[in-house]
């Protein structure tokens, strides 16, 4: 019975700390993403992966390089 | 300078903007906060990225500003007119305050702009010396 519930509790701590770990990771890797705002007050957003989008994000990174040269 | 001094107070105002470049639509830049041969590599960048941005949207919609959220940071550009303004922010910036103090910006150079230069004073007319009152004639 003592082991039982022993095993349980480091089952939770074990599976709580991978989940952590996990979620910090996914966190840490944010999408990269353009928003395009048109005169007539319409929006488009572009995350990385979508058709064009790599071309602005390649532009962007170019300029933030630039800037911190 | 008008434009350098909005810039400053620009970057003085935002704690978010690293750096700030504003240029006409030609990639003239006008005013920067990084040296100039950095200025003008970072407004034909942003001209080039104007541009590829404007064939996202329909041929007759003009792109305004955009924004581009990177790993290690983050890219706005904004229009007003004839001027355009680039901006590098550190990662995750308040998209809305760095869209609104570039626009203001943007807005205090095209009044700055506007203003009627004062009109130089002319110099006060010389006065003819007053005539003498001739003597009354017997």
């Amino acid at each position: 019975m003592r082991s039982r519930s022993f095993l349980t509790g480091f089952l939770l701590a074990a599976g709580s700390a991978v989940g952590t770990v996990l979620y910090r990771r996914r966190a840490a890797r944010r999408r990269e993403s353009v928003q395009l705002y048109f005169g007539d007050g319409s929006m488009i957003s572009l995350t990385e992966g979508s058709p064009g989008a790599e071309r602005l994000l390649g532009h962007a990174r170019e300029l933030l390089a630039t800037a911190r040269r | 300078m008008p434009t350098a001094q909005a810039l400053a107070d620009l970057t003085e105002i935002s704690s978010q903007i690293q750096s700030a470049v504003v240029f006409d639509r030609e990639g003239t830049v006008l005013a920067s906060t990084v040296d100039d041969e950095r200025a003008g590599l970072l407004a034909s960048t942003a001209l080039e990225l104007l541009r590829a941005a404007e064939k996202q949207g329909a041929a007759d919609k003009d792109v305004v500003q955009l924004d581009v959220a990177l790993q290690d940071g983050s890219v706005f550009v904004v229009r007003d007119g004839d001027r355009v303004i680039v901006a590098t922010t550190t990662t995750d910036p308040t998209a809305g305050l760095v869209f609104y103090d570039l626009k203001s910006c943007l807005r205090g150079l095209s009044q700055e702009q506007e203003k009627p230069k004062p009109k130089p004073r002319r110099a006060p007319a010389k006065r003819a010396p007053a005539r003498k009152k001739k003597d009354a004639e017997p």
